[in-house]
């Protein structure tokens, strides 16, 4: 995997490739079934979990509302406590800031950290072609970055290597980047943190600039946060003279009180833990504290396109936890590469599209790395609806329709290459309309059942199966033997005989704690369930 | 009370046999049941691969063919899930772009959704039965498709059922929350993670020791029945209600397509 993701396949062509390398599934089974199931007993702890969901669902949505409004009051609490905002409105232009912000300090290294939106604006490419070397000091950025290879997950970015190819990784690359892999170093774990400290303390004590993201960006005092596991990002955030941080406009919320959801939604999500090791949190710039000159640098890079979508916008209430990834059994199988972006798993099917519109085969795949499970719903602290985005997307690229493309409202024609499967749903869908002929069709596929190939020509076909084999017409559909059925039945005397399908249960075995005899059912009043079942039927209820 | 089944296209041609055991199922049990003929599919496969404007005349269709009856049941926690959840946001959607007159959707929506049952919600909730009186002489392990599971929260409904069956010993199935990776076209669209999923279903079921790998949906059932199948593997895909409808009078048959029971 070289470090760029310009070029990559579509999803299903990346897919299979990520599907036959029976180590990256390994690593990848392995790390998210410990997560998964840790997740699941910090989530058990609250009794508030539900609350606390729609709470983070609630300051995202209301906030996004009035997103103008609180990006305003931000720009302005940030002036006013010694910072500088730049508004950037795509890639390119956050990259630009970026690289001329660093050009004005007069230095060319840059340490990094905690930013997924630098990796969206391919930002250390854009030094690099500066002039600029960027540093990675997140443990496992670090570890992706030596390699040259790519994030696999938002959390755990190097989750598809595991500690033999980190071990490889570091005695052959850390001399290219500064203090070498020391002699002989195990894949212990210990060795190589501590392999890791020395290499990132050389770099954390020279540099003079730090580039971070932000987890959020409160409105009312123009704070920031960064919540993170290692303390690297701490270092980043307070050592170096200046600090530029880059943030998506959504990551901004009201006020102090609203942080404290989300800081306890997101480490129980993301990490399992009650709470992460070190949240840094600062306002602006301190005199003879922390970073002299501190820039903000806010990025649209087609948010508002998203925001304008109103069934899409719920993707902006993301903070980036990555339990849809943990859970999903897509990305279980492909790890995030294939899915082209830093962006991976089931947040990334939905946001990517929304971000870079659904005109690539990459991006038009996307929303097709689902089987609508909805386990990725279920376990969203934010509780985004995947899955309807998914379907909602599905029809963006099948059937076209509105949209808004920078800023622009526009109509989207349908992809080309769903011509034929849109005339085959068109079919389908006149077919079933029309019961007489589909059960003409029906007829005619059971009175040929014995002419039809194993192997039917054709990709879709084929593509089911390689692996599998269709399944056998039977000699008579449903139909037809309700047919005979209803004979049977309405006939007076075939009551008295007792066909086996009608007679009521008289069961033969041992009925002493059988419920059931032959009962007239109850009723429940209005035709509902029981309000006894109600609670058992929360699995979608936000 | 008038019941309906509402069979599913995937059950109507390729797996009959599943509708003839939730008749005689229900009709053991003391439910008059009827089978409009005039059903033919809810919709699902169209929507969820992005044709929605397609589906919206099946919407229709669908409610003026369900019609009248007290509780309509089907054999499919998908295709009552996408009645149940989609067929009210389809409406929704149709009002909000202005295509729906009022009478047409939203009405469809409203009429089909209340009395649409998955058979095990049906069995436990409204019959209030959890022993149907079935005998199936087999170790079994039991699969809870996604939409069952995540949409309707059926929770331990159909493990109770199969549970009260004599005869049966139930094995826990590992992982049995993950999806089988069958997801209506996903299954042709990304056919390799398909597999390894379904590869996965099929290992965890094999490690149980069960003979029977039991489902209530049938089209996650073709996926792993066409995987065990290609394999040879001493396993077979049943459906919950073949499973409830068998007595010692009148045991499950493996369809003529089929082996036995190994």
């Amino acid at each position: 995997m070289s470090g760029t993701y310009l070029g990559l396949p579509s999803f299903p062509a990346a897919a299979r490739e990520a599907t036959r390398d029976g180590q990256l599934r390994a690593n990848l089974r392995h790390a998210t079934h410990t997560i998964r199931s840790k997740r699941a007993t910090a989530i058990s702890e609250l009794t508030d979990w539900p609350q606390l969901r729609a709470a983070g669902a609630a300051i995202k949505d209301h906030t996004l509302r009035h997103l103008d409004h609180y990006l305003l009051q931000l720009e302005e609490a940030v002036t006013a406590a010694g910072g500088t905002v730049h508004w950037a409105t795509d890639a390119d232009d956050a990259n630009r800031i970026i690289t001329a912000l660093v050009h004005a300090t007069g230095h060319t290294e840059v340490v990094k950290v905690k930013s997924m939106t630098t990796q969206e604006t391919g930002l250390n490419h854009a030094l690099a072609h500066a002039g600029i070397t960027a540093y990675e000091t997140d443990l496992a950025e670090l570890i992706v970055q030596l390699g040259n290879d790519l994030p696999s997950h938002i959390l755990v970015p190097a989750i598809h290597k595991n500690r033999t190819e980190i071990r490889d990784i570091f005695t052959r690359e850390m001399t290219h980047w500064g203090r070498p892999a020391p002699d002989n170093l195990t894949d212990n774990p210990t060795d190589l943190a501590e392999a890791a400290r020395l290499h990132l303390r050389e770099k954390f004590l020279t540099a003079k600039v730090a580039i971070s993201g932000a987890n959020f960006m409160i409105a009312e005092t123009g704070t920031l946060a960064v919540l993170e596991s290692e303390g690297n990002g701490r270092m980043c955030l307070t050592l170096p003279d200046t600090l530029i941080t880059l943030a998506g406009i959504e990551k901004v919320i009201p006020t102090w009180q609203d942080l404290e959801v989300f800081l306890q939604t997101l480490p129980r999500s993301s990490t399992a833990e009650r709470m992460n090791p070190y949240t840094t949190l600062w306002t602006g710039t301190t005199p003879h504290n922390g970073p002299r000159t501190f820039h903000l640098v806010l990025l649209d890079n087609g948010r508002t396109d998203t925001l304008a979508d109103t069934t899409g916008r719920q993707a902006l209430r993301c903070i980036r936890c990555s339990a849809c990834l943990n859970v999903c059994p897509v990305y279980e199988r492909t790890g995030g590469h294939a899915y082209g972006t830093p962006y991976p798993g089931p947040i990334g099917a939905i946001l990517t599209p929304q971000l870079h519109g659904t005109t690539t085969p990459l991006d038009a795949s996307l929303p097709y790395a689902s089987t609508l499970c909805g386990a990725c719903y279920d376990v969203c602290p934010v509780a985004i609806d995947i899955p309807d985005i998914l379907t909602h997307l599905r029809e963006r690229i099948t059937q076209g329709g509105p949209t808004t493309r920078q800023g622009q409202k526009t109509t989207i024609k349908p992809a080309k290459r769903h011509r034929l499967e849109h005339t085959t749903m068109r079919t389908t869908r006149w077919t079933l309309q029309h019961p007489t002929a589909l059960h003409h069709a029906q007829k005619l596929a059971t009175h040929t059942r014995k002419l039809h190939p194993k192997n039917p020509p054709g990709t879709t076909t084929k593509a089911w199966t390689t692996t599998r084999n269709l399944p056998q017409i039977p000699p008579t559909t449903f139909r037809q033997w309700w047919q005979q059925h209803q004979k049977q039945t309405t006939q007076p005397t075939q009551h008295t005989q007792q066909a086996p399908h009608t007679e009521k249960a008289q069961p033969a075995h041992n009925t002493e704690q059988n419920e059931l005899t032959p009962q007239t059912p109850q009723t429940p009043q209005n035709g509902k369930s029981e309000k006894g079942q109600q609670n058992e039927k929360g699995g979608r209820q936000q | 009370m008038r019941v309906a089944l509402f069979l599913t296209c995937v059950n109507d041609l390729l797996y009959p046999d599943t509708g003839r055991a939730v008749v005689t199922l229900l009709e053991r049990l003391g439910v008059e049941v009827d089978f409009p003929a005039g059903q033919t599919c809810c919709g699902q496969a169209h929507y969820n691969t992005g044709y929605r404007h397609e589906a919206e005349p099946l919407v229709r269709r669908h409610a003026e063919v369900f019609a009248g009856y007290d509780y309509v049941v089907a054999p499919s926690g998908s295709c009552v899930a996408m009645v149940r959840e989609n067929y009210p946001r389809m409406a929704e959607r149709a009002a909000a772009e202005g295509r729906d007159s009022g009478r047409g959707l939203a009405a469809a929506a409203a009429a089909a959704v209340p009395q649409t049952y998955e058979l095990t919600e049906f069995l436990v909730d409204v019959l209030g039965v959890t022993d149907v009186g079935a005998y199936f002489p087999h170790t079994v392990t039991y699969h809870p498709s996604c939409h069952g599971l995540r949409m309707l929260g059926l929770g331990d409904r159909p493990r109770r059922l199969l549970q009260a069956v004599r005869g049966l010993e139930l094995r826990e199935l590992p992982g049995a929350q993950e999806c089988c990776g069958f997801g209506g076209t996903f299954a042709v669209k990304n056919p390799d993670v398909s597999a390894a999923m379904g590869q996965d279903k099929i290992d965890n079921a094999r490690s149980t020791g069960a003979q029977v790998l039991c489902g209530a949906d049938n089209s996650c059932l073709m996926h792993l029945d066409g995987m065990i199948s290609r394999q040879n593997t001493p396993l077979r895909a049943v459906h919950l209600a073949e499973i409830l409808a068998s007595t010692q009078e009148h045991p499950y048959q493996t369809p003529e397509t089929a082996g036995k029971i190994r």
